[in-house]
């Protein structure tokens, strides 16, 4: 299979990757580049937890291939927080326990972060409909939808 | 509430895992790094439910470059099992559900192993395959597993060789027959419930690492790392100090990953390749068909009670389909069996809870072990007896629930609960005596209300061990062998330490990942048993540091050590009021007073815990002194309506309350409740679906759904109550399980209520509703 040299913008660092034609966003961030907070849980594109930001907007990192995203700018949960500072959004996942096991919790994040800069003040029937896509098992939702409100009361995404 | 003198206990700290959790650095099996050796693996499956096994052609696949080894079960007769020893590694003579391993293959790219796989050649001779645990329990059917009188089994499970029945339990208790003929009313009812899947969001993944030393490693998201270890160990015969499994993190375990699933496979596969590590991660279409399933139960109930209501005779049969394997599940019958009149006090009850072995995926451990699948049958028909005696299903639940000191149907005295105040706070919560309007035009609405009771299901003697072990800064590590599965465990363990030791509860970590070579022995991360038994090691262990540390003290400055405590890391003494930090002095020690020698040394604390008074049951009679540690009762109602349009249900609100012994971190306890509200709910409507051949046609997240964000009710009230048990961390009991055991016939009640249709059979899918409107000509169409 070909090899292509590509270029993404990874968490605001250029990172240089050769990928075969058939690598997924997800495996070139996972494999290639050590992001390991992107998660894997069907590689179908149905339960949300490789969620990751192109250029701002969600998209399932396992539905797209790396060699279409030359030049795009990627941002993963590993780009939230910045020098140990988490953003409102982490924050409050973090007061209100909207994390159990956490392996939805990185694409919830990351499609709530999105939701956040689309839609500052959200209401809850907008952040079921940003959020349909992410499956978790644990919390029962309330909490992830509860950080999400409290988020937004937070200053959002910054 | 109450909080204990440091402040600790009783208080909702912060998870120990949340930060690494948030940020991405939380580390998942399949998030490890083994660099350039690691190779990858899949597995052949049979595309059969039953079949003999004629011949396996791997020349091809070994031909295919890139391929590494090719494994069958062959020269691997071993088998793994819990309680029945039942379960080849690799199928090698006969498979006995679809999707069973019968070889795996190892390879240089996960590419090579896919392509691979195709090329394995396996031959078979079709057998007749039974899927129904009724007809599979017949003296007549044909034979799953013709070897059972041949198979290990502990000394509290009872196979019946010769058939399909893997486990018979038994309860004869007073005269049920002659009690029927003295009833004023009596309810009867058959209920059914397919099997579900546990659905992790993180697939089972395992990577093995054979060195030519013979030490083999494995990484497993494991729920039970010393379990899956003793069972690989004993199959595969290996040493236990020669097999090291370590477990980090686990992304959703519901009891799907308790045991061993794949794990050996990943073993096997390893050991053809020595000295690569290699890596056996299921896709989610794997995840649905080849791991252990809840248990599919055909339950036959009958109940009678006199004219006031008191209940006073059940007769029960619970056919289990416990699968092609039921090296776990043979439990799973029996913990049905001794709980099987659910939580109410009955006199005289005869009960046969079988485990029958059917062509279907392996039932196994799930969430509530038993418990949902008997409590949907049971919460029904008290609501359909009730009725028949003119009794308001509260009040009926009320003067028949089982109170402390009851004899309960195993002949054992009732732990401390206090299961009416849970009722009470449910039914208020809603609103129970408040008949309200739908909240729209063509819907129903209704109340319904369900109890439960569940006791942590295992072998009577499972033991805990934990170590705490000062820094120089005294900080703290606390090692465990209990998994972090989501529940929170890591956090209770560090609380409880903290409390104990007086120090704050930040300095505290919990040293990860589980690993067998240094964490202390933990049985499993099942039963809701880690607060309780995981907990009282801790608390153990923490004692015996404190301890330590202040004879250390007591002896430097010649006092009493009954003079002495520990407060936010500084001994003092209330009597001569000197003051030692903690700092240093936990490794170091302290000098004497004349400066001349040092007394301590290096801190480190060791506890354990493991009940001595569990004891066996009447193999006849299912009686005995003491059936289980002590049981968990709670009481979950629910609003909700029902759209005659599409028979969709929505549940406006779900009250869910249980009683908790000690609420040791409330919030965790809240976060186990609306989580297990949301599965319970889900749970109802789940179903794995087979065609005629036996062949799972559901396997996504597409096929098979579960709740998203966008099907929760409206609202979740949760509470508990605290009636503190004697074996357990300041009375502390568990309730990770327990909060989705009665959701689904919660729902059911409820819909009852509000269309007077009773549902025996799960799933509550729309069609299905909607069907049983129309032939009631409720629907309502535009």
């Amino acid at each position: 299979m070909e090899n292509h040299a590509i270029t993404l913008i990874v968490n605001g660092q250029e990172e240089a990757l050769l990928v075969p034609s058939n690598m997924t966003l997800l495996h070139a961030l996972r494999d290639g580049l050590g992001l390991t907070g992107t998660k894997n849980g069907c590689e179908a594109g149905e339960c949300g937890a490789c969620t990751v930001l192109v250029d701002g907007e969600p998209v399932n990192s396992c539905l797209v291939l790396a060699v279409e995203l030359d030049g795009r700018e990627i941002t993963t949960i590993e780009g939230l927080s910045s020098n140990g500072k988490l953003t409102p959004l982490q924050q409050a996942f973090a007061d209100l326990n909207a994390v159990q096991c956490g392996y939805c919790t990185p694409g919830m994040l990351m499609a709530g972060t999105a939701l956040l800069r689309r839609n500052p003040n959200p209401t809850v029937e907008d952040i079921q409909k940003a959020l349909v896509g992410n499956l978790c098992r644990c919390t029962g939702y309330q909490r992830i939808i509860d950080a999400i409100m409290e988020a937004s009361r937070n200053g959002g995404t910054r | 509430m109450t909080i204990t003198e440091s402040g600790l206990i009783g208080k909702s700290v912060q998870r120990t895992d949340v930060m690494d959790k948030v940020t991405g650095c939380a580390v998942f099996v399949d998030d490890i790094q083994f660099g350039p050796k690691l190779l990858h693996s899949r597995l052949v499956r049979s595309p059969y439910p039953h079949a003999l096994i004629k011949k396996i052609d791997t020349s091809k696949a070994e031909a295919l470059p890139g391929v590494r080894a090719v494994v069958t079960g062959k020269d691997l007769t071993a088998r793994l099992g819990l309680y029945l020893i039942d379960r080849p590694i690799f199928a090698y003579d006969r498979v006995r559900v679809y999707g069973e391993p019968v070889a795996g293959v190892v390879a240089t790219s996960e590419d090579i192993a896919v392509e691979a796989v195709k090329l394995v050649e396996v031959e078979y001779e079709v057998l007749p395959a039974i899927y129904d645990p009724v007809e599979s329990a017949q003296p007549d059917a044909p034979l799953i597993h013709p070897d059972l009188g041949s198979y290990s089994v502990v000394n509290f499970i009872f196979p019946e060789p010769g058939t399909n029945i893997s486990e018979h339990f038994k309860i004869r208790k007073g005269d049920a027959e002659s009690a029927f003929a003295e009833c004023a009313a009596v309810a009867e009812g058959r209920f059914r419930l397919p099997p579900i899947e546990h659905v992790p969001i993180e697939t089972h993944t395992s990577v093995a690492l054979c060195e030519k030393t013979g030490q083999v490693t494995l990484w497993a998201s494991s729920q039970s790392p010393f379990a899956m270890r003793d069972m690989i160990a004993q199959g595969l015969d290996i040493p236990h100090n020669k097999l090291r499994v370590i477990a980090p993190l686990v992304g959703g375990g519901f009891g799907g990953k308790a045991g061993v699933t794949m794990e050996a496979c990943a073993v096997v596969l390893a050991q053809a390749v020595e000295g690569h590590p290699v890596k056996l991660r299921l896709t989610r279409e794997e995840e649905f068909v080849g791991t252990s399933t809840r248990q599919s139960l055909i339950s036959d109930i009958k109940v009678g009670c006199d004219k006031d209501g008191n209940l006073q005779a059940m007769e029960l049969t619970y056919y289990f389909g416990g699968g092609a394997y039921n090296d776990y599940g043979v439990n799973i019958a029996r913990a049905a069996g001794y709980s099987c009149t659910g939580p109410y006090d009955v006199p005289n009850v005869k009960a046969d809870s079988l485990c029958v072995y059917t062509n279907t995926p392996v039932g196994s451990a799930m969430r509530g072990f038993g418990m949902p699948e008997i409590h949907w049958g049971l919460e029904q028909i008290m609501d359909h007896l009730a009725e028949e005696v003119g009794m308001d299903p509260v009040l009926f639940r009320r003067i028949n629930c089982v109170r402390t000191d009851d004899e309960i149907v195993s002949g054992m005295k009732m732990t401390p609960i206090d299961l009416e105040a849970c009722i009470d706070k449910a039914a208020k919560a809603i609103q129970w005596e408040k008949k309200e309007e739908p909240t729209g035009p063509n819907k129903k609405r209704g109340k319904g209300i369900a109890i439960m009771w569940k006791a942590p299901a295992m072998p009577p003697n499972p033991g805990s061990a934990a170590v705490v072990r000062f820094n120089e800064d005294a900080t703290l590590q606390v090692e465990v062998g209990g998994q972090e599965i989501g529940q929170g465990a890591f956090t209770v363990a560090a609380q409880i330490a903290a409390d104990v030791l007086g120090i704050p509860y930040e300095n505290v970590t919990v040293s990860t990942p589980l690993d067998t070579k240094y964490s202390p022995y933990e049985w499993q991360t099942v039963a809701s048993r880690l607060t309780w038994s995981m907990g009282n090691a801790v608390k153990a262990a923490a004692e015996d540091a404190r301890c330590q540390i202040l004879e250390t003290v007591a002896d430097a400055w010649d006092e009493d050590i009954e003079d002495l405590t520990i407060k936010d890391g500084v001994v003092i003494s209330f009597k001569s009021e000197r003051e030692q930090p903690l700092d240093k002095m936990v490794i170091y020690g302290m000098p004497n007073d004349d400066f001349e020698g040092w007394k301590g040394g290096p801190v480190v604390g060791r506890g354990h815990f493991m009940p001595t008074y569990v004891t066996n049951l009447d193999p006849e009679t299912g009686q005995g002194t003491r059936a289980v540690v002590h049981y968990t009762v709670g009481a979950q109602a629910v609003d909700l309506e029902v759209d005659l349009e599409t028979g969709q249900l929505e549940v406006l609100n779900i009250a869910s309350v249980y009683d908790v012994g000690r609420a040791i971190n409330p919030d965790l306890i809240m976060t186990q409740i609306e989580g297990g509200a949301v599965h319970g709910m889900s749970s109802a409507y789940e179903a794995m679906k087979f065609n005629e051949d036996g062949v799972v046609i559901n396997p996504s997240f597409v096929d098979y759904r579960i709740a998203t964000i966008a099907d929760i009710p409206r609202k979740i009230h949760g509470d508990y109550v605290e009636t503190p048990i004697d074996d357990g961390p300041w009375g502390a009991r568990g309730v990770g399980e327990h909060v989705m055991v009665q959701t689904a016939p919660a729902i059911a009640n409820a819909l009852y209520d509000a269309v007077g249709i009773r549902f025996s059979d799960l799933p509550l899918s729309a069609d299905k509703i909607y069907m049983a409107l129309e032939e009631k000509e409720l629907t309502q169409k535009d």
